[in-house]
């Protein structure tokens, strides 16, 4: 085919350089399938869904804050959820508390996280024009669309969107007669997930095989940077995992209405006993959390990947122990994958499995820690530059550790009796996953917005916006530790009713809600500054870091291809950060070691002799420029 | 408290206040074109380093007062024996934890403050070294092995089977109130049930074609244990998930439809002891449901009365069997049980039923 292409291949590239330069408008921003601008579709989105889903919990700290507060001025937004004497409806409250989960983490956490950030920087740090297949790239933001266009309509059906929690346990997500939340909300919740899971291994599909088989010469995955590490382990959790809760979902899906009994057993409900038997309840969780608890880790380990990469840059050191990260981060892979029972130690599951869950969960606090030794090391006589994607990063190690280490306790299988589905719960996972993911993305705009829209974000603003939040969410999660500890169950619409919850503790909670306010108040910072820096912000420079990794010899703004010509081969490690006898604090991944001697480490001194043979290899850039 | 919270919200507004007004300045600050970005070792870079020493002193003093203020609201001592346990182990653990996220808190903050950018200073290179990375490898490793061996061991007595001669009750959740059934004075055994059973007066669905069953009853508003013995509460969910919760007792366990799931524990304070320990006479051992379970889901309740064994008997004496209060349902009684079922029903009935029983029993066959 080569041979008598030649000519042809030419003209053919010319015919598609054309045909680029006049990709329409609707090619080029709505269904592109260009990896960076599906990156931006994934953030705007995730920005977008964001925003309801924190707003969602604001409204019902509210109730939780000011039990007693008219919530009159809410009529406007809300219609009828709010009653005649201006209260909150009970039922709308659990709708508003399952929404917030399934917002934050599945379309916020899940989409806009590992969306944004794997479609952005897989491609520009292995050294790649673009994703494998583009085509599937696009498919899978506008499945993901899809799943938010229904749960946005959900949101407006008048009995309500879901309201059994986000994790839909069956028999009541089954039973419309059961809950309000389970009649038409859940049938759109269960559709849009079914499309959301699409969505996630279409996106997962293409993070695995880029990385595998688009890196760039010399790019070995000894050498890949750790975010790199981070989106592939990510993309291996969700492509074996997610597939576990679509089938739950259509499972579910078959009970709710084609008269199946997987998840039913037993039931007498409104007045009448169900024909249902032989089905288990308890089936259903054991499916939905062998998704759920890696899904934990799948909003986690971009943040940590995303941290790792900051954290090295900022501190102008490489990142301790590189080898012991990617193990720690493939450990936790691993593990992720036997523990989900510990969220089901009481729900009359064997003892005995209980005992198997609780070592396999305490083991996979072993890596974690790693993982924060790691940072704080890197950090150790480092030459810190705090610019608001390291301190975004700073506060994410926090949050990990300060939320990290009551996993202990809570998978502890025995101190889990009395803390399980309190505000324990609540404080551990909205520290540890919640805040430390949201923080990881928060440092991932701040971090390649130069890159991607060749602007700067304003630093101030940034700094003003990571301390409201930093303190905020300790503010807000510190003290749910004590109402857990103080017996308060999850999911309440009221303390009312118990005597060990009633009247206690009220000006916490309160205090919590105004937190909760100042610190939602404070996004609003974070988003004018990003449309502001879209606009107005200081142009970038090619690399405004001074950061080693390969998207950083991209043009500004990268184009089509998104290096001009030749995608650079790569030599080092990207965390050549202060190496002694260099003439700059950083070496790119691009540059050869027989362009630095002066700072060669003895064994590197012998790769020299490699170099030839990378610049030979041409697997994946066959046409040598973009096309 | 209340004035301490409306002092820190005006604290805080005024400080956002304070931010937003030096925000107008920063935006002015915008246009003008800044110095070369090489230049790190600026005011702003010292104040962020600075304010992680502030917020590190600033978060200890809160952290320990909030706690020091909040233990007055804790859970009082466990009233049974496990829960005691278990709050010793959960105590350690929470001291071992909270010294390790504090000291890894604080070197973070300390280092972030202490390398931060000075012009000139170069980072020390410094990519791995094994044997640090074995020591903190090993070190949680150990410790947590230990706190995994002493739950574990805690764990396995918990959910052990009842000891002989335990006191067996049911509870079974539905939207949304718990009712308890107890095993009746005569045999002390529960009798069978079948959701299939459940109507308005017999909401348990308990069978009345096993004698067990005879002398069951049941309430909704209190459910009473005796004290000092070991209760197994067997668990049961009518319509959808429910979680049994006793807050005091420390007992945890899932209503399940379908999956009939249990729990049991020593009770070692009654209801009184805790009145006049807690000092407050309207103290009442709550049973909470932890597993959301629709609109009333937090209002679903019921009080646990703790009681020692001779009054729990008299009040056990007192309550009429479930067949006593409606003998229509006498009419499924099996003809060979009839004789035994005979002290349950008012004398004047029982003949009547008896009689009409038969062709009942039939009508009623195809419910099994």
């Amino acid at each position: 085919m080569a041979t008598e292409s030649a000519v042809s291949t030419l003209s053919v590239h010319d015919a598609e350089h054309d045909h680029h330069e006049e990709l329409s408008f609707l090619r080029k921003y709505v269904f592109a399938e260009d990896h960076k601008t599906i990156a931006k579709q994934y953030l705007i989105s995730g920005i977008i869904w964001a925003i309801i889903g924190i707003s969602f919990s604001v409204i019902f700290r509210l109730q939780l804050g000011f039990p007693q507060l008219k919530l009159e001025f809410l009529r406007p937004l809300i219609g009828n959820w709010i009653d005649e004497t201006g209260k909150l409806s009970p039922d709308f409250y659990l709708a508003l508390v399952t929404m917030h989960g399934t917002i934050m983490v599945f379309f916020v956490l899940t989409a806009g996280l590992s969306g944004t950030f794997s479609n952005f920087l897989i491609p520009l740090q292995v050294g790649a024009r673009d994703m494998a297949s583009g085509f599937l790239n696009m498919l899978s933001y506008w499945f993901f669309f899809l799943a938010s266009m229904l749960m946005f309509v959900s949101l407006f059906l008048e009995t309500g969107p879901a309201a059994g929690g986000w994790v839909v346990y069956p028999p009541l997500s089954a039973l419309p007669q059961a809950h309000m939340g389970s009649q038409m909300g859940m049938t759109l919740w269960l559709s849009s997930m079914a499309l959301f899971i699409v969505s996630q291994l279409l996106g997962g599909i293409n993070y695995i095989t880029t990385v595998i088989n688009l890196r760039t010469r010399g790019m070995s995955f000894s050498k890949l940077p750790l975010t790199i590490w981070a989106f592939f382990l990510t993309a291996i959790l969700g492509l074996i995992s997610f597939p576990v809760l679509l089938s739950a979902a259509l499972l579910l899906i078959f009970d709710r209405s084609f008269g199946t009994s997987f998840f039913l057993s037993e039931i007498y409900v409104a007045g009448e006993a169900l024909p249902n038997v032989g089905g288990s309840p308890i089936l259903f969780q054991h499916l939905f959390w062998f998704l759920g608890h890696p899904e934990v880790y799948i909003v986690m380990l971009p943040a940590l990947g995303i941290t790792s990469e900051i954290i090295a840059t900022n501190s102008r050191k490489p990142i301790f122990g590189y080898r012991a990260m990617i193990a720690s981060m493939m450990g936790i892979a691993f593990l992720a994958f036997i523990v989900w029972a510990h969220h089901m130690f009481v729900t009359g599951m064997n003892p005995f499995l209980g005992s198997v869950f609780m070592f396999l969960t305490l083991i996979i606090a072993v890596p974690s820690a790693v993982k924060a030794f790691n940072y704080i090391t890197t950090l150790w006589r480092g030459n810190i530059r705090f610019t608001p994607a390291m301190l975004f990063s700073i506060g994410l190690v926090s949050f990990f550790i300060s939320g990290g280490v009551t996993g202990l306790i809570l998978g502890n299988s025995a101190l889990d009796i009395q803390l399980h589905d309190t505000y324990f719960v609540v404080a551990h996972f909205h520290l540890v996953m919640g805040a430390s993911s949201a923080f990881g993305l928060l440092a991932g705009v701040y971090h390649w917005f130069p890159k991607m829209f060749g602007r700067m974000m304003n630093e101030k603003m940034g700094y003003v916006h990571f301390w409201m939040t930093f303190i905020g969410i300790y503010c807000i999660f510190f003290p749910m530790h004590y109402i857990g500890i103080a017996g308060f169950p999850r999911r309440y619409y009221a303390f009312t009713s118990n005597d060990f919850t009633k009247n206690i503790f009220q000006d916490m909670n309160s205090f919590i809600s105004i937190m909760a306010v100042i610190t939602f108040s404070a996004q609003f910072l974070f988003l004018y500054n990003f449309v502001y820096s879209l606009i107005k912000g200081k142009k970038a420079t090619q690399n405004p870091w001074h950061s080693n990794t390969l998207e950083w010899t991209t043009p500004v703004v990268p184009g089509h291809g998104n290096w001009p010509g030749e995608i650079p081969a790569v030599y080092r490690w990207p965390y050549d950060y202060s190496k002694p006898g260099a003439k700059d604090d950083f070496i790119p991944q691009n540059v050869p070691y027989s362009a630095t001697p002066e700072s060669n480490l003895p064994h590197e001194n012998e790769l020299i002799s490699l170099e030839k043979a990378i610049e030979a290899q041409n697997y994946n850039d066959q046409f040598k420029q973009p096309h | 408290m209340v004035y301490i919270v409306g002092l820190l919200s005006i604290v805080f507004l005024a400080l956002a206040f304070m931010v937003f007004g030096r925000l107008t300045n920063v935006m002015k600050g915008v246009s003008t074109p800044e110095v070369g970005e090489e230049q790190y070792g600026t005011t702003s870079n010292k104040l962020n380093g600075a304010m992680f020493m502030v917020f590190l002193v600033l978060g200890v003093i809160a952290a320990t007062w909030s706690f020091v203020h909040s233990t007055q609201y804790f859970l009082p001592e466990a009233s049974s024996e496990h829960g005691r346990r278990t709050d010793t182990l959960f105590w350690v653990s929470m001291a071992i934890v909270t010294g390790s996220a504090l000291l890894t808190n604080i070197f973070l903050f300390y280092f972030a403050f202490k390398y931060q950018y000075k012009n000139g200073r170069r980072a020390t290179y410094y990519p791995e070294n094994h044997k640090l990375e074995l020591y903190w490898t090993v070190t949680p490793a150990v410790v947590m092995a230990l706190m995994v061996f002493t739950g574990w061991q805690a764990w396995r007595d918990i959910m052990s089977e009842a000891p002989a001669g335990a006191q067996e009750v049911e509870l079974i959740g539905k939207q949304f109130n718990w009712i308890a059934r107890y095993p009746g004075i005569d045999n002390n055994k529960l009798g069978n049930y079948n959701y299939k059973l459940i109507d308005n007066n017999n909401d348990t669905g308990i069978d009345f074609s096993d004698e067990n069953a005879f002398d069951d009853f049941t309430n909704t508003t209190e459910l009473h244990i005796p004290v000092g013995k070991p209760v197994l509460i067997r668990i049961r969910a009518r319509d959808v998930l429910h979680s049994v919760f006793i807050p005091h007792m420390r007992v945890k366990m899932d209503a399940v439809p379908g999956m009939p799931t249990r729990f049991w524990f020593k009770p070692e304070k009654t209801t009184e002891q805790m009145r006049n320990e807690t000092g407050n006479q309207a103290f009442k051992y709550e049973i909470a449901c932890t597993e959301v379970c629709g609109r009333g889901h937090f209002s679903m309740k019921m009080n646990l009365v703790v009681e020692d064994e001779d009054s729990w008997k008299k009040w056990c004496a007192e309550q009429k069997p479930l067949l006593t209060s409606y003998p229509e349902y006498a009419s499924r009684i099996p003809s060979n049980l009839r004789a035994k079922a005979a002290k349950y029903l008012p004398a004047a009935d029982s003949t009547a039923t008896a009689s009409a029983g038969g062709a009942a029993t039939a009508g009623n066959a195809s419910l099994r």
